[in-house]
């Protein structure tokens, strides 16, 4: 057991949820207990969702319990069957199911006597795997299932694409700026003059799944979700896949390169070198931005990064790399890809932090005390309470992180978007310098917002007084500091001697 | 009595599966009502992630509730349930010392038959602080009835009522108060000895609210010279009020039918059935109901109620012949529509998890009076509603209004439906004369918008295709 308040990932069904009603005219039904189904919640509210969630549940009560669901999960199987007439309907299991340990697979197999609509079971153990590892597992299964299916019926689309061409694996439902990053990409491609084959699952038909192999290359945009279904391919059609990620304007060319390289060797050299180079320096004000003198005053300021394994590892890079801020920790939730998260990041960064528990988050980021935060929701509200920053870079997200407008974080117009979002998440650099010459502006008292317990020293009314001349978002800063200098020191009142004496010491 | 409510309102029952919160979410107003609680959730990861999203801010606040979250090793029986939960309650007790910690068994406890009732007095005794445990889960409630297990559970740590011949209680009587149900013994200055008033027997109200509306509805008895002894819950889980042979109770809410039965089972105390205090006339005939029992004549309650209703009068002009359709999921259904039909409102159909007739009986009869009176044709009433066939009953009905969960709300909305969301009349407050206001400011904000953007011609946002 495991005393928890909050989780960075949700349990594996909801991944499971986020493949299936991400495809159109899929639907899932969860063999769940009454109430587990506010996944329909979640994407009704923060994807603003026009369209019934294709998600209903084949309920788990007193009599199921007793008796096992016998005809119930057929049943619902087929009604929905006959209301939707869905092309596939997938069995959901969840923590609930997992338990009870009921032959699910056998009513698939009976369902899908039935029924005209594909039935299959999604292959998910909730106490194995979160719901980045099922999504990922669920969508390789059902292109797996439609690949086969395709090649039992022969009708398997293999004759490659005259024009060289990719898929794009793994826009969802619930991600983290999907929508805004898939434009964005369909957007490089286009200047690029490559073809794109099919988007999956997002929008898409599982009828389109046997057209995969048509295309040149498959594109993963993010790490978390989609690998499987890459490697699957690679296996079966020899297809290539690029992993590497267009986030932030170096990687972004990287990625391009990858590209560039794929496709010549399958016959069709292409140069895209002067492209790269005119977005870099022309067309994406990314560059530009880091070169200016507004950039400079971020050189070397502390920022931490959290987040899932793709945003925190490029987002890390692109702070350090193109913006010369100091990543003082790096960390993700993504503890089953940890491996390749240090190898990502081990050189842009101070320390890396491996930890799907947010108070050990929390307490590392109370320490380090940072001037920004680029991390997740609850990162934000972490930063809330220590009065620093946040902008958020990664799911698990409110529905704010649904923005209207267009936000990528993907390619050259996602570079601009992360620099906007870098920059204003620390304090201006010419009213940084004003508030430091003129001692701030607000005359507010002081506010403890520490962390930890309430402190046993007391200030003196000229410690006090000083106090009130530092700026406020230092202040809190300043004042953890001198106590901090004052009990090492075991000073128990704290006067304006004593605070000199603690900005000395530190700066010794 | 109950006979003559079904031969006029007609029941109908269908699958089951529909949308609603699971029941586990009490705890994200009850921590808040019982201050010196603790909440622990016994559950796995979807409950952890139902709670985190349903309750989004809240987790943020450091709030006094946890998950404790099953693993693969408990499941499997590997782990030991009881040094594994004593674990975990030994350091809520260091990090918080709550007077209280409440355990809340889940669909998964329930199916690995963890005995939580059996290990609680065990380790109550070992840790020192009362546990009470309730099993709030998806199998066997809806929503709101979380706090119904709740409730019901705590009733058995209210120290027992004594009829007051002898107005000090001795050391013995409190070791006996003290142990008959609840196995940690009270403090002595924590046993309130309730007394009769002069005009009537002891009377406690059940079903949390928020303080101030608590307050209202003792104000508004107490015009009517009811004093209210006690409250359950109460604000401090020490503070319980004493509950016994001779005390009355009576309900705020329709979804305390548990609470009800073990009031009245296991605490002896008198049940006084009445419709619930929704609406200007729900109130009226709440507390009518209560002085009726007493024996004490009303006063000023038409007047009362009918300047409320005069007060309401720019939002009925708004709601006035319009239609509502409730899909049901916190079953406050049959109040609020009640209240809707005296607006002048139709109601096409109430949906509701769950219909406790003789908890509700009196409710049921004012919802029969209310549509005579109104001269409406009664609406029909499905328990366990199919939310597939609901939706198809909407697109035929075209109702003004439907009253839905938030999975359906959007949809809906895109589809030219106004809907309004079920859960925020469990969030809101709308007990009492005062707060009448609330719900109708509730049921027509998305009338009053609509209203505004009629114009544009936007109503209905959807392909043609996925109607």
């Amino acid at each position: 057991m495991k005393l928890a308040y909050w989780m960075y990932a949700g349990p594996a069904h909801i991944g499971t949820l986020r493949v299936a009603s991400s495809f159109q005219n899929v639907h899932a039904i969860m063999h769940a207990p009454l109430g587990d189904d506010y996944f329909n919640v979640m994407r009704s509210m923060l994807e603003r969702e026009r369209d019934f969630t294709p998600v209903t549940a084949s309920i788990v009560d007193r009599h199921v319990l007793a008796r096992g669901s016998q005809e119930k999960v057929v049943e619902n199987i087929t009604r929905k069957d006959k209301e939707e007439k869905p092309d596939l309907i997938l069995l959901t299991p969840t923590c609930t199911s997992s338990i009870l340990q009921e032959d699910l697979q056998n009513f698939v197999d009976r369902a899908s006597i039935e029924s005209n609509s594909d039935v299959i079971l999604a292959d998910v153990n909730h106490y194995r795997v979160n719901e980045l590892q099922a999504a990922d597992r669920t969508l390789e299964q059902v292109v797996r299932y439609y690949i086969q299916k395709a090649n039992k019926q022969g009708n398997l689309n293999l004759t490659k694409s005259k024009t060289p061409s990719a898929n794009i694996i793994g826009i969802f439902t619930l991600g983290f700026h999907h929508q805004h990053d898939c434009r964005e990409i369909r957007r490089l491609f286009q200047d690029l003059g490559i073809e794109i084959n099919e988007i999956i699952p997002e929008g898409n038909s599982v009828n389109n799944l046997k057209n995969l192999p048509r295309a040149w290359f498959n594109f993963i945009p993010y790490r978390e979700i989609g690998l499987m279904t890459a490697k699957y391919l690679e296996k079966e059609f020899q297809m290539p896949y690029i992993a590497n990620i267009p986030m932030g304007i170096v990687d972004t060319a990287t990625c391009i390169r990858e590209i560039q390289k794929i496709v010549s060797t399958l016959q069709k050299p292409m140069d895209f070198e002067s492209y790269i180079d005119k977005q870099t320096r022309f067309v994406s004000q990314a560059a530009w931005f880091s070169r200016s003198i507004d950039c400079q005053n971020l050189t070397g300021k502390k920022a931490i990064v959290f987040g899932d394994g793709t945003h925190a590892a490029y987002m890390t890079k692109i702070l350090a790399r193109e913006m010369g801020i100091r990543v003082a920790c790096a960390g993700t939730y993504c503890k089953h890809d940890a491996h390749w998260f240090r190898e990502e990041v081990q050189e842009y960064c101070d320390e890396v932090l491996i930890t799907d528990d947010h108070t050990e988050v929390g307490n590392m980021i109370a320490r380090i005390e940072p001037a920004a935060i680029f991390g997740t929701q609850m990162e934000r509200h972490i930063g809330k309470r220590l009065d620093i920053p946040c902008g958020v870079i990664s799911a698990p997200v409110h529905i704010q992180n649904f923005p209207l407008g267009y936000r990528p974080f993907l390619g050259y117009e996602g570079a601009n978007q992360i620099a906007d979002l870098v920059y204003n998440s620390f304090t201006l650099g010419m009213e940084d310098h004003l508030l430091e010459i003129f001692g701030g502006h607000d005359t507010k008292e002081v506010i403890t917002k520490s962390l930890s317990t309430n402190s046993d020293l007391t200030w003196s009314a000229d410690g006090l007084n000083e106090l009130k001349k530092i700026p406020g978002f230092v202040r809190g800063k300043i004042k953890r500091n001198t106590e901090k200098f004052a009990r090492e020191n075991g000073i128990n009142e704290i006067t304006v001697e004593v605070m000199y004496a603690a900005k000395e010491a530190l700066n010794t | 009595m109950l006979e003559k409510i079904s031969d006029t309102l007609t029941f109908e029952c269908e699958t089951g599966n529909y949308h609603t919160f699971c029941p586990i979410s009490c705890v994200a107003w009850l921590y808040q009502k019982i201050e010196d609680s603790f909440f622990l959730v016994v559950g796995t990861k979807t409950c952890g992630y139902f709670l985190q999203n349903a309750l989004g801010v809240m987790i943020f606040a450091e709030p006094r509730y946890a998950m404790a979250e099953l693993e693969e090793g408990d499941i499997s029986a590997q782990l030991n349930d009881y040094e594994e939960l004593k674990r975990l309650c030994i350091q809520i007790k260091k990090d918080r010392n709550p007077s209280v910690i409440v355990w809340i068994g889940t669909c998964t406890t329930e199916i690995i038959k963890m005995d939580l009732e059996g290990m609680a007095p065990k380790l109550e005794a070992e840790i020192g602080i009362p546990i009470v445990v309730a099993r709030a889960n998806g199998l066997d409630y809806a929503f709101t009835q979380g706090e119904d297990t709740v409730l019901a559970a705590i009733v058995h740590r209210c120290p027992d009522y004594k009829l007051q011949n002898k107005t000090d209680l001795t050391d013995n009587d409190i070791q006996e108060d003290a142990t008959r149900f609840s196995f940690l013994k009270l403090r002595k200055n924590n046993i309130r000895s309730i007394s009769a008033t002069n005009s009537h027997p002891p009377l406690v109200l059940f079903g949390s609210l928020p303080t101030t509306v608590s307050s209202q509805l003792n104000l508004e008895l107490k015009r009517n010279q009811i004093e209210v002894s006690g409250w359950l819950p109460t604000q401090r889980y020490t503070d319980l009020p004493s509950l016994g042979e001779g005390v009355y109770v009576c309900g705020v809410n329709p979804f305390l039918s548990r609470t009800a039965t073990t009031l009245m089972r296991r605490k002896k105390c008198k049940l006084i059935s009445a419709p619930f205090p929704i609406g200007p006339d729900g109130t009226r005939a709440w507390i009518e109901k209560i002085c009726n029992v007493f024996n004490i004549q009303p006063t000023g309650l038409e007047e009362r109620e009918n300047k409320i209703w005069d007060g309401l009068e720019d939002y009925l002009d708004l709601v006035r012949g319009k239609s509502v359709f409730f899909m049901g999921d916190n079953l406050l259904e049959i109040s609020l529509a009640r209240f809707l039909i005296r607006c002048g409102m139709i109601v096409y159909e109430i949906g509701i998890p769950y219909m406790d007739k003789r908890y509700q009986a009196a409710e049921l009869m004012l919802l029969q009076k209310t549509c005579e009176m109104m001269n409406v044709p009664l609406p029909r009433i499905v328990e366990k509603p199919d939310n597939y066939n609901q939706i198809q009953r909407i697109r035929e009905l075209k109702p003004d209004l439907a009253i839905t969960g938030m999975a359906h709300a959007n949809p809906l909305e895109a589809r030219g439906i106004s809907t309004k969301w079920s859960v925020e009349f469990t969030f809101a407050q709308i007990h009492g004369f005062t707060n009448a206001r609330d719900i109708l400011e509730l049921v027509t904000r998305p009338l009053r918008r609509n209203q505004s953007l009629h114009e544009l011609g936007w109503n209905n946002l959807v392909k043609v295709n996925s109607q």
